[in-house]
Order: structure tokens, then C-alpha cells, then sequence
């Protein structure tokens, strides 16, 4: 259908002129999940019923000249570790299997104020712990490109529900590349903005110093418009920037980058990545040059310690954050032994998986006495040092271009086995956590198997609006990201 | 670094976690690869760094302590695996 093709704010424009109704359009999205969904897997949580009832309220609004956003009616998802109120919401864990929240995340309150409709809740990683979406108590996410490969993750559901037309766009979270795996996986586009832009008050805590909230759209406007909606200052949330909400209308209608300075960094082309992959990297350099930027090739130092750091940093964090799965106040509670303190071990150890357990018992081993000095204090003394060299980069350049991940989508099974291997798999986005500096993520090419893949478009501190000003130059004048594909049911 | 079984079981109870006989193993041995592999930050050095635990500096945000509503109890307790009498109920503690 039509439809399928246009994006969030090319839907919210049908909608404002009347040539559909939010109902239809929410039914036609409704349509769309129960045929391909059972080959995606996307959504854990399908709500139909609020779905159509909210789409009624909204055109009302709509009619009445009530509300005035370039989304509203527009039909959409979030990822299950964001807080909606009376909507289950899980993280993929059978630890919150079941668990309703009664308050909504600022971004859910935010997206509703502005006319949205949600369609249900997105599959990922349990507890945004992993980059296939494999370890999902709720099974793996398949890739719309080719269901028998991984989605990407942590955020696949949020990812593949929008390259399988389930949702006109998608919210997720980015820990160490949970938005931008998924998105170059999936042929799709999303931001991992600056930590601190949009509030973390509802995402349920994975690593607090690093988690950031962001969207996934079809096209970077699509992502600029709805991060805009959801950023500026929260008092819920502590680490928030005072800052008002971005505004990004002028970065479209001027989006020369004539003169920009681009560095690539070339010694993450240099090994351990995919030859395909590579070419659409430097190929989408190609295109920059063509249109009026400055590249140039650098030496990014230390990046071959990000990795380690990352895991030091998350872990630590990730196993103080879950200490508060007690069995006792919300979530699994296990029926067996018999005093408190046999709750606490029987129901973590029974509601958990396995790779959430790993980190928990890495995050004790570098903050355990003995260790700490020589484990997390180094990774924190190493995130300085990464930080540091972004910051050389930026007196250079304007923004540096770089691949988001050694690979095209891989297949279902082949790394979850070897956990190693799969966090080096993140070697081109933790440093950017480690940071809290803003990075995009859009399709700037395809495999010899015709499988997406992403570039990454990384800028300085709250440089947001630059970022999506060369976006929106490469995707003006490139169809990857028009590219559509077609879901083959299972042999 | 080796990690053998006595070092597990001590990270089984900092984490409150108890892994049966094939999580051990598996645990034993990408915790090994896992750490053996962190182990190359010895190579960086890192002698005049600050330890960064956030990007940018943060201030303690204050409010003031006025007296205002919550949430209901029968809200908080809405998720609760076992409840009575408007508490959470947990197994006895005390002999």
C-alpha cells in the first residue's frame, strides 16, 4: 500500500489534510503487525484495543484544530524497557514478565501530548543486554532483509518493526550502539543523541551513565521531529541538561555542506571488518565529497581500549542498577526455599538469563575489593582518555564519518555462543557512550546479499543540529534509506 | 587470569545469584576469555588521568521539601508478588 512508503510526517500531513483518518491509519499499522509479525517478532506487546481508542480521541483533536503537531494521528512503538503506564513492560525478562507500571516515561507523556499513537511494545535484548536481540526472553527478533539473520540489538524490535512497516517510527535506547546496530542491521535510521538531551526519567536503568533514549524513523527528519519532541529539561531526571527542547527547522530547507570538515577515521577500516561493509563506507565518503564537504583520513587513538572500558563501565553499573530485583516489591518472585534471603537468590537466579548474570558477576568482579583499583578505576581513567580524544578530533573536524559495526546483520545463532565476540562487535559505537556525545546512524549501502547496511555520522557535544544537517544532505541526494524489502515467510 | 571455582562462587554471592553446574562452567569460561581480553587497558597508560564517571559535571539538584501527594498504596502494591494488609509480604526473617 501507498502508505507504506511515506514517512511519519508524510503520514501526519495525509492525516491534517483528511485524506485518512488516524483510525485507518492505526487499522492499516494493526493490519501490518498481525501479517508480518509472526515472522519479525518485533513486539512483545500488541495494544489494538488503546491503539484504536486513542486514535478516535486524537482525530477529534484534530477536527477541532486542537492540537498542533506534525505527528499527531501518526501511529507508533516503543521499546519494552520505556515505562507506559498500564502497558506491560517487561525489558524482555521474565523477571518483569507481567509488570504494569502506573507512571509513563517523559518521553511516552511527551509523544502523547503531541498526538501519538502507540501501537504496543518492542522486542530487544533482556534488559538492552546484547546486540542481536538473541537474548530476549521472548525469543530473537528476525531481520525483515532476511529472517533467518538477527535483527541487531539491543533495540531490534524497535529497529525491524519500522523496516517491516509495524510502526511509522519507533523510540529505543542506546547504551553502547543499542539504537545505531539495529538501525544499519535493519536499513533503517536513528540517533543516539547527547547524554542528558532527552530525559532518562521512566527507561529502565541498564548502565545510568551511559543509557540514552532516541528514535528510529524511516529518514533522518522523521528522527529529527520526534527527537525534538522529546528532548530538553526534565526535573525527574537529575543528569538532564537545562536546556530547551532542540529545534531543528532550519536544518532542512539549507542543508549545504559545502566546505564541512569530515574526518574518517582510518584505522577503523584497517582490520577486522567486512570488505562489503567497508566499500559503503568509503563510497558514502565518496558521495559527502560530491557534495562539497572536506574529508580527511585520521588516526583515532585508543580506540582499541573502548571496548574494555565499556564493558568495565556498563557492568559496574548494570549490577548495582539490577540489585533491585529482589523478588520482593514487583517483578518474578520464585516460589522455592524458604527465607528472605533465599527469595533474593532463587528468584534473580530464576528470573534472569544467562548473558544478564555475566555482566552482573563481571560488574561485582571490577568493583570487588582487589580489583577495583586495577578494573573499574582504570575504566573509568580509560573513558578519560577517550573522551579526551574525541575532543582533539572535534578542534579538527566538524564531525567524524565511521562504520557502526564490523558486519551486515549475521545470522541467528552464530555469535550468541561466544559472548567475547560479540562485544567486540561493538568496537565502532561504545566510545560514543563513553563520551555522551550525539551520533546517527542511516543506510548508506547494501551487501553482496543485499543486506543493509549503516554509516555513522558522530559530532561534538549537543551538536545534534550539524548532525542531521549532513544527513540530510546524503539522504537528499541518496535512495538507501528509500529502499524497501519483502519479508520471506519461513522455508 | 584464571577464573576458577572458588573465585565464581564469590562473585555468585556479591551478585545474589546461585548457577547451576552448566552456568558455572559457562560463566568460568567467558568470564576468563572476557577479562583476559579487558586486561589489554594494562598497555594504556593512564597515569595522570582523572577517573571520568560522567561527561560533564553535575550538580546536586535540590528541591524544596514540601509536603505533597504520592502515589496510592494500592498503586505501589499493584506489582507486588505477594501482598496483605496494604505491606509487601516477604517469608519470615527473624527465628
Amino acid at each position: 500500500m501507498y502508505i507504506d512508503s511515506m514517512t511519519a510526517i508524510e503520514q501526519g500531513k495525509l492525516i491534517k489534510k483528511g485524506e485518512i483518518s488516524a483510525v485507518e491509519l492505526t487499522k492499516h499499522y494493526l493490519d501490518n503487525i498481525k501479517k508480518n509479525d509472526k515472522n519479525i517478532n518485533a513486539y512483545i506487546t500488541v495494544t489494538e484495543e488503546k491503539a484504536l481508542k486513542k486514535a478516535e480521541e486524537v482525530q477529534k483533536l484534530i477536527d477541532s484544530n486542537s492540537i498542533d503537531s506534525p505527528i499527531a494521528g501518526v501511529p507508533m512503538a516503543i521499546k519494552d524497557n520505556i515505562m507506559t503506564k498500564d502497558i506491560y513492560t517487561t525489558c524482555a525478562s521474565k523477571m518483569l514478565e507481567g509488570f504494569n507500571p502506573i507512571y509513563n516515561s517523559t518521553v511516552y507523556d511527551k509523544l502523547e501530548n503531541s498526538g501519538a499513537i502507540i501501537l504496543g511494545k518492542l522486542n530487544m535484548d533482556e534488559f538492552a543486554m546484547g546486540g542481536s536481540t538473541e537474548t530476549s526472553f521472548f525469543g530473537p527478533v528476525r531481520n525483515p532483509w532476511d529472517i533467518e539473520r538477527v535483527s541487531g540489538g539491543s533495540s531490534g524490535g524497535s529497529a525491524a518493526a519500522v523496516s517491516s512497516m509495524e510502526a511509522a517510527y519507533t523510540l529505543g535506547s542506546d547504551t553502547g550502539g543499542s539504537i545505531r546496530q539495529p538501525c544499519s542491521f535493519c536499513g533503517v535510521s536513528g540517533i543516539k543523541p547527547t547524554y542528558g538531551s532527552v530525559s532518562r526519567y521512566g527507561l529502565v536503568a541498564f548502565a545510568s551513565s551511559l543509557d540514552q533514549i532516541g528514535p528510529i524513523g524511516k529518514d533522518i527528519k522523521d528522527c529529527a521531529e520526534i527527537l525534538s519532541i522529546i528532548s530538553g529539561h526534565d526535573k525527574k531526571d537529575s543528569t538532564s541538561i537545562n536546556m530547551p527542547k532542540f529545534d531543528f527547522s532550519d536544518c532542512f530547507e539549507n542543508d549545504n555542506i559545502k566546505g564541512m570538515k569530515i574526518g574518517i577515521p582510518i584505522n577503523y577500516l584497517s582490520k577486522g571488518i567486512d570488505d562489503d561493509v567497508k566499500n559503503c563506507i568509503l563510497n558514502s565518503a565518496d558521495i559527502f565529497k560530491k557534495l562539497g564537504a572536506q574529508i580527511f583520513e585520521f588516526e583515532m587513538p585508543d580506540t582499541d581500549y573502548a571496548v574494555a572500558a565499556y564493558y568495565i563501565v556498563a557492568c559496574a553499573e548494570a549490577s548495582s542498577n539490577l540489585s533491585r530485583y529482589d523478588g520482593i516489591k514487583y517483578g518474578y518472585r520464585s516460589n522455592k526455599g524458604e527465607g528472605l534471603i533465599d527469595v533474593f537468590y532463587n528468584s534473580r537466579s530464576e528470573g534472569f538469563g544467562m548473558e544478564v548474570k555475566r555482566r552482573i558477576m563481571l560488574g561485582s568482579f571490577v568493583l570487588s575489593s582487589g580489583y577495583y583499583e586495577a578494573y573499574y578505576k582504570k575504566g573509568l581513567k580509560t573513558r578519560a582518555v577517550i573522551k579526551n580524544s574525541f575532543d582533539s578530533a572535534f578542534e579538527k573536524y566538524d564531525a567524524i564519518l565511521s562504520p557502526i559495526a564490523p558486519t551486515a546483520a549475521f545470522k541467528i545463532g552464530e555469535n550468541i555462543k561466544d559472548p567475547l565476540k560479540m562485544y567486540l562487535g561493538d568496537i565502532y559505537t561504545v566510545s560514543v557512550n563513553l563520551a555522551g556525545i550525539p551520533a546517527a546512524s542511516i543506510p548508506c549501502g547494501f551487501t553482496k546479499d543485499n543486506l543493509p547496511v549503516g554509516v555513522q555520522i558522530i559530532g561534538p557535544t549537543l551538536s545534534e543540529k550539524k548532525i542531521i544537517k549532513i544527513c540530510s544532505a546524503f539522504q537528499n541526494n541518496t535512495d538507501f534509506h528509500k529502499r524497501t524489502c519483502s519479508i520471506k515467510e519461513e522455508k | 587470569m584464571i577464573i576458577d571455582n572458588e573465585l565464581i562462587t564469590y562473585l555468585e554471592e556479591l551478585s545474589r545469584l546461585k548457577l547451576d553446574e552448566e552456568e558455572k562452567e559457562k560463566a568460568k569460561e567467558s568470564l576468563s576469555k572476557i577479562i583476559g581480553y579487558i586486561d589489554v587497558l594494562s598497555k594504556l597508560d593512564t597515569e595522570n588521568e582523572k577517573e571520568m564517571s560522567h561527561t560533564f559535571e553535575f550538580s546536586n539538584v535540590f528541591r524544596e521539601d514540601v509536603l505533597k501527594t504520592s502515589y496510592k498504596s494500592e498503586e505501589i502494591l499493584k506489582n507486588a508478588p505477594d501482598k496483605k494488609d496494604g505491606c509487601f509480604k516477604v517469608p519470615k526473617t527473624v527465628e
